[in-house]
């Protein structure tokens, strides 16, 4: 017996895991709701302005108007779905860039295998906000540049993690014993480097999500994301500052609505974690 | 004199199942006991339980008394006491064992220092001199060198110069020389026996192979699935096995080496 | 008789490193024969390996598999090379994708090679899977289900599954337990028997050695120190490196 063996997470563990995902899943179902729902049915129009400045909660306003007299809830709704599609957006451009640079530089061998691996370095170095100005310069201030920008700053992060797994997975035994079987590489990445290293990178790119999500409210209440009359919930909070005294509402429950949406994620992130962990499926004779 | 006295100890996952069964041994000092099983018999647990290791998620019961102490159960800070002072331990990958980041003589000199309060220049000879006991060459290089500078002999060397440093009571070695090669094995063995020799050392010695166990230990207990198989003088347990499990792995042993013996007959 | 196999005059020296790994080392490999490579850590045993499974290239000297040089440029070449020539690793926990079943990782050499469907596969999956002793069921589960040495089977079952005329094995039972051990040598010894298979086998234990293969090559720090019948070789060593080799193995006590 190892004592890998020994140190297993005992049952225990794993149910406490499963109630993190099953949380997660909830926390994140509450906002996908939101954003889906949002897609056929809004309160109000969002740009109609009827409700009168910053009334308070009721009279047909669920949670009040803002200083333009819009709906909030309604902002709010538009908002979930501004940032479930910057979060799967960011993260759909992380992954295929990510899995793709990241497995070619998992290939490369000697000089090749260093420049790239300095390059990912450079690109992580690189800060988010400074990629997405320069996005925004080169194209506007849409949603799209916003998303473009976080997932290609993500990509590079991603990359270096699949450059890593993949390195580490192309060491093994059953890597060599599939070239002497006469395995292509193409069949070898697909059949075997894949299957094994996307427990890790599902687990990475649920956190990148919630890192996207982040990043695009950032963004947008710097005035980089989504423009008027999309209400990005990051747009909401710079909107609200100034009347935070008087009505709290506005800058309160788009900030919730971020932090369930992150929390989420991340419990999700960690759920998956340890029910998908080829470790705790492996060795176990 | 009984140094370690081992009883009842069974080891139990919190799923349910159980590693070590009812297991019942002692040492006296001075004594060298092998225990002898494959993988999955407990016989590593076993170690562990005795130094109190065991990792979270498995129960401990029965009783482990080393040196006067009971071990189970123990709060920390008396098993930190006794870890080092009365048994120190040797394992398998030598590697694992040792800080990668510091250098070999600091790793020395830490437990050294413990024991002797030794400092500065005198410290340093004392680490010299525990690693020229071990028979290490250019003493002052390896002190120096960082683990993975030098070779996995040599590591294992190292890891058993910090094992003596403290003049443990037992000295307890899980299959110590298995990531070996068989060269630098013969020669760890014949160390490992004139230096437990010279200090009158306890010695708990774990491995699969019955030869070793047979080389360096004077009585052998035999586990398998967590329970002790048989136990007695090692020669007896190799020479005239009794339980069907150590027949079978004495005629495997014996079949394998058998072919060595054919062939070298001429 | 052309030998299967053959290294010529074959050095490796890897890429920044300053000595060779391996050094003027020339072995033949006769149909039918089994070779033993013996040596300890850093003698260039699983250099050679490499080299015989055509997945390093020398620096200098020549591979020739058939007599014909192995060239990497060869699809032809490589894809009768591959078929002929399958290889048994050493731990059995590193060399089964954990993510596969067992019947789609016996049967990866027929796929790859082109040599049969999924469907026509299967039969020969579960002939190979009952010819080491393991039982039909197998096929459908994972890896992590099986021991060490059931693993070690399946490992043998997928190099024996496309009949190949060589298997290579590198420490193929250093990571069992004795009594596992013994079963496995076993089965490499009927297996060996049965299909004619030539056998080179990398190892540092020498009563597998001598248990397994005719032949016996001893390297030293990636030189051939001696090679030849392995009576001789370990009955009566020249060299006095094979002689300490042969005196380090621990014996039971009479």
């Amino acid at each position: 017996m190892t004592y890998t063996d020994v140190l297993r997470k005992p049952a225990e563990a794993r149910r406490r895991r499963s109630a993190t995902l099953l949380a997660g899943c909830t926390l994140t179902a509450l906002i996908a709701l939101l954003a889906v729902v949002s897609l056929v049915w809004l309160p109000y129009d969002a740009d109609d302005t009827s409700g009168g400045r910053l009334a308070g909660p009721g009279d047909g306003h669920l949670l009040g108007t803002d200083k333009l007299g819009r709906d909030l809830f309604t902002q709010l709704m538009t908002g979930s779905r501004i940032a479930v599609e910057a979060g799967l957006g960011s993260v759909t451009i992380a992954a295929l860039i990510g899995v793709t640079l990241g497995v070619l530089a998992a290939f490369a061998q000697g000089w090749l295998d260093d420049t790239l691996a300095a390059f990912l370095d450079i690109l992580i170095a690189f800060p988010t906000l400074l990629l997405a100005m320069l996005v925004v310069a080169a194209r506007s201030a849409t949603l799209g540049s916003a998303v473009l920008a976080i997932g290609l700053a993500q990509s590079a992060v991603v990359a270096r993690l699949v450059r890593i797994l993949v390195k580490r997975v192309l060491a093994q035994d059953y890597v060599t014993a599939a070239r002497t079987s006469g395995t292509s590489w193409p069949r070898t990445v697909v059949g075997h480097v894949l299957p094994n290293i996307w427990p890790t990178l599902v687990v990475n790119l649920a956190l990148q999500f919630g890192l996207a999500v982040l990043a695009e409210a950032g963004l947008s209440y710097l005035g980089l994301g989504a423009p008027p009359p999309n209400a990005s919930w990051g747009r909401m909070l710079q909107e609200a500052q100034a009347t935070f005294t008087t009505a709290p509402a506005g800058a309160l429950a788009p900030g919730i609505l971020l932090v369930v949406l992150v929390v989420g994620v991340n419990l999700v992130a960690d759920g998956l974690r340890d029910t998908l962990d080829p470790a705790t499926r492996r060795r176990r004779s | 004199m009984t140094l370690l006295d081992v009883r009842g100890l069974t080891v139990r996952t919190d799923d349910g199942r159980t590693l070590v069964d009812d297991l019942s041994f002692t040492v006296d000092s001075g004594e060298r006991l092998g225990l002898i099983g494959e993988s999955g018999s407990g016989k590593s647990l076993t170690t562990l339980a005795v130094l109190g290791l065991l990792p979270d998620g498995m129960t401990v019961t029965g009783s482990v008394e080393l040196a006067g102490t009971q071990i189970v159960g123990a709060p920390e800070k008396r098993l930190t006491a006794v870890r080092g002072r009365d048994a120190a331990v040797v394992f398998q990958e030598p590697l694992t064992a040792l800080d990668p980041l510091m250098r070999v003589g600091r790793q020395i000199a830490e437990p050294l220092a413990r024991r002797t309060g030794l400092r500065g220049r005198n410290l340093r000879t004392a680490v010299t001199e525990a690693l020229l006991r071990v028979r290490l060459p250019e003493p002052e290089r390896i002190a120096r060198a960082f683990p993975h500078e030098i070779s996995g002999g040599q590591r294992q060397r190292v890891a058993l110069a910090m094992a003596l440093a403290c003049e443990p009571s037992l000295l307890i070695a899980d299959e110590p020389t298995t990531a070996l090669d068989v060269s630098v094995q013969a020669e760890m063995l014949e160390l490992l026996d004139t230096l437990v020799r010279e200090r009158e050392m306890a010695v708990l010695f774990v491995s699969h192979d019955l030869a070793v166990v047979a080389a360096v230990t004077d009585r052998a207990l035999v586990m398998k699935d967590g329970r002790a198989v048989e136990e007695g003088p090692v020669l007896d347990v190799v020479g005239a096995p009794r339980a069907a499990y150590t027949k079978a792995l004495v005629a495997g042993a014996r079949k394998l080496e058998s072919a060595l013996d054919l062939r070298s007959a001429r | 008789m052309t030998p299967v196999l053959e290294l010529t005059d074959v050095a490796v020296r890897y890429r920044g490193a300053a000595a060779d790994v391996v050094q003027d080392v020339s072995l033949a490999v006769e149909p039918g024969q089994s070779l033993a490579l013996v040596g300890e850590s850093g003698a260039g045993k699983t250099t050679l390996l490499r080299l015989l499974l055509g997945l390093a290239r020398p620096t200098a000297g020549t591979v020739r598999f058939d007599g014909e040089p192995l060239s990497p440029r060869d699809r032809r070449q490589l894809r009768s090379f591959r078929r002929s020539v399958q290889c048994v690793f050493q731990d059995p926990y590193s060399s089964l994708d954990p993510s596969r079943r067992v019947a789609a990782i016996v049967a990866e050499p027929l796929r790859s090679l082109g040599l049969d469907t999924r469907a026509s596969a299967a039969p020969k999956v579960a002939a190979a899977l009952e010819r080491v002793g393991l039982p039909a069921d197998a096929a459908d589960r994972y890896p992590h289900e099986f021991s060490g040495g059931q693993r070690q089977r399946i490992a043998i079952a997928r190099a024996i599954v496309c009949d190949p005329r060589v298997l290579l094995a590198d420490e193929p039972v250093s990571a069992l337990d004795v009594t596992t051990r013994v079963k496995v040598v076993d089965l490499l010894a009927e297996l060996k028997e049965e299909r004619q298979l030539t056998l080179v086998m990398v190892s540092h234990d020498l009563s597998v050695v001598a248990s397994l293969c005719e032949r016996t090559a001893v390297l030293e720090r990636g030189r051939l120190v001696e090679q030849g019948d392995t009576r001789q070789v370990l009955g009566a060593p020249e060299h006095p490196y094979t002689r300490r080799l042969i005196d380090s193995v621990p014996r039971l006590p009479v």
